[in-house]
């Protein structure tokens, strides 16, 4: 099986963002980048894929030379080949980064391409779908349980208020929620040896943008902060104040 | 904005609260009239249901072969729409369905695409819209640089604002799809029979670690049912096997935005609040007076979950 996961470099869930001077990006200063967590479900799923059918799972990422890193990171939880799409900057929208994964995907015809159901920088939510008709190849989102047999695929997902169980075939783009796996952790004998692997260069074509950021700004957090003891009567101000002046009850 | 087609999903003998959300939203940039809906294999008695939205138009695709849902057939029946309504924005909501069509209708008629919107602005010439970003830890605002734009909205940010009732005309269209392109679709749709999402809920009532353990959640379930809620979990809880995964709200679980948000026994760890930062009003109940989801409230209740939590349900059924 040619299986193909996309991974993209976040900043660690527990960062805390700031907005850079200039307003339209964010301040990297002390920001740890990571994996995308979806991307490490991905980079799992693409794996039991290979213990069970055999075939290779080739990572890539689209990003400036930085993004080497999350490729090790994959590479030591095992995944046979790493490939960066190399940008100059970090100035391009989601449909530049969905046609140069295409654009790579074709020369490789995989069977199967993962991918994390958001990228949780931008949450975009689109490349699994946007690729899909790329690609010309059917798209399953959110998936939290994958079952492959023969080339027929059939997935599960979580929707507003229930489970949907989808039918689909090979070649296929999935894209992981949580609950699909829990991801291994690479071993450290398997992260020393990943930092001598070979990581494929690939060059980004030009994709004119569809989209452009204007401004970041900080959300506005104004809540009415009261707080109470749990005194009987503070309690019933609680719920005096959920009637009457939030009138949500 | 000339032309504005918004998606309508049809849900039971209605619509989908996020369908009017969608309409609502249309109509903040052009007048009624230039809105039209789309639906797939809806009935007339739902659509009707878009009147009272001020939507009088809507284009109704027909096809046997969407009777089990099929995105790749879908994406191509509504791209044949919007081929003869000619619109400058299609707008989806962004709930499951709105997220996997829209991106790929937008990529066939190569418009510009922004998900997840919570807000824009248009001046007549450029649309500019506001997106959560880093899981709600900033606030992007994009410009859609192309002629037709595809957007897809927040659910239950944009409130959808009901009108006097205009009768809704229904076009039947009929779609030539080809069967080869159903290469993937919905074989089977179970229902969480008589339990609500925490993606459709108006108010959520969440349990945290400080619940010791699932033997105890009844007390979010007995709050969240005389609510009319849904119950929800931290990521701790999820991971301890106490709750399902598709009750976590959070930067890697679910994104909610409910009118109102009790959290009990959360502490407020950065992902758990990227996941419910933008509910309208929260309500938190821990022991610690330090903990952080006391920043992020409007209300707080320093206190045992075990002893409020029984009085805050009684008290809540006396006031009704
Ligand atoms: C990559 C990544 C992704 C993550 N994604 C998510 C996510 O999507 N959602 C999420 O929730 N978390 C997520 N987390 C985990 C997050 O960092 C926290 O660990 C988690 O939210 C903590 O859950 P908690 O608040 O239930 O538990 P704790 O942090 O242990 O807090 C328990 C709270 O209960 C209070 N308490 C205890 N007993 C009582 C009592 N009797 N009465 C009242 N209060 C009491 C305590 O004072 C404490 O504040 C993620 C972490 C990582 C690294
Ligand atoms: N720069 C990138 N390089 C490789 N894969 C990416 C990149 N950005 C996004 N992806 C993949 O697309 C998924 C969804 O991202 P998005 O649609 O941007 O939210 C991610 O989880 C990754 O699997």
């Amino acid at each position: 099986m040619n299986i193909l996961v996309c991974i993209s470099r976040v900043p660690d869930t527990a960062s805390r963002i700031i907005v850079a001077s200039g307003g339209k990006t964010i301040d990297n200063t002390g920001i740890k980048f990571v994996v995308n967590p979806y991307d490490e479900i991905a980079i799992e799923e693409g794996l039991r894929l290979r213990e069970k059918n055999g075939g290779t799972v080739t990572c890539v990422v689209l990003g400036t030379e930085v993004s080497k890193d999350i490729l090790r990171t994959a590479l030591a939880m095992g995944v046979d080949k790493a490939v960066i799409i190399k940008t100059a900057d970090d100035n391009y929208d989601s449909y530049f980064t969905a046609e140069n994964l295409a654009n790579y995907a074709k020369t490789l015809n995989p069977d199967i391409i993962l991918l994390g159901k958001q990228s949780v920088d931008y949450d975009s939510l689109q490349m699994p779908s946007t690729l899909g008709e790329l690609l010309n190849m059917p798209s399953v989102s959110v998936v939290t349980k994958l079952t492959i047999e023969g080339t027929n695929v059939t997935a599960e997902r979580e929707v507003e208020g229930g489970k949907e169980v989808i039918s689909s075939t090979l070649p296929c783009i999935i894209s992981a929620q949580k609950g699909l796996n829990d991801p291994r952790y690479p071993k450290l004998p398997d992260i020393m040896k990943a930092k001598s692997k070979p990581i494929e260069e690939v060059a980004a074509i030009e994709v004119a943008a569809r989209v452009e950021i204007v401004g970041l700004e900080m959300p506005s957090k104004k809540r009415i902060g009261k707080l109470v003891t749990d005194s009987e009567v503070d309690i019933a101000e609680i719920v005096k104040l959920l009637h009457e002046e939030a009138k949500v009850i | 904005m000339n032309k504005i087609l918004v998606f309508l999903e049809a849900n039971n003998d209605s619509l989908k609260r996020t369908s009017y959300e969608v309409i609502t939203a249309a109509k903040r940039l052009t007048a009624g009239e230039n809105v039209v809906g789309v639906a797939i294999n809806a009935s007339a008695e739902q659509l009707a249901f878009a009147g009272e939205f001020g939507l009088s138009n809507v284009i109704n695709i027909k096809s046997d072969l969407l009777n089990d849902y099929s995105s790749t057939l879908a994406a191509n029946a509504v791209n044949e729409v919007i081929g003869e309504v000619k619109p400058d924005l299609v707008l989806f909501s962004g709930n499951a369905r709105g997220l996997e069509l829209a991106p790929r209708v937008a990529t066939k008629i190569a418009a510009a695409y922004v998900s997840d919107c919570i807000d824009f602005e248009y001046d007549g010439a450029e649309l500019i819209v506001k997106k959560p970003i880093y899981a709600g830890k900033a606030i992007s605002k994009m410009k859609l640089l192309t002629g037709t734009k595809v957007l897809t909205l927040r659910p239950n940010v944009f409130t959808a604002v009901k009108q006097d009732a205009t009768s809704v005309s229904v076009t039947d269209k009929a779609v030539a799809l080809n069967a080869a392109d159903k290469k993937v679709y919905v074989s089977s749709l179970a229902k969480n029979e008589g339990k609500l999402d925490v993606l459709e809920a108006d108010i959520i009532v969440s349990g945290g670690r400080g619940i010791k353990g699932p033997e105890n959640y009844n007390l979010i379930e007995d709050l969240a049912s005389l609510l009319g809620g849904a119950v929800g979990a931290s990521r701790a809880v999820v991971d301890a096997g106490w709750r399902p995964h598709g009750e976590q709200v959070g930067q890697t679980g679910k994104t909610v935005s409910p009118t109102l948000y009790i959290a009990c026994g959360i502490s407020g760890a950065i992902q758990h609040l990227a996941g419910m930062s933008s509910s309208k009003f929260i309500l938190a109940i821990n022991k610690d007076k330090e903990a952080p989801i006391f920043k992020m409230c409007d209300y707080g209740i320093i206190g045992d979950l075990f002893t409020v939590l029984p009085q805050l349900t009684e008290k809540i059924k006396a006031n009704k």
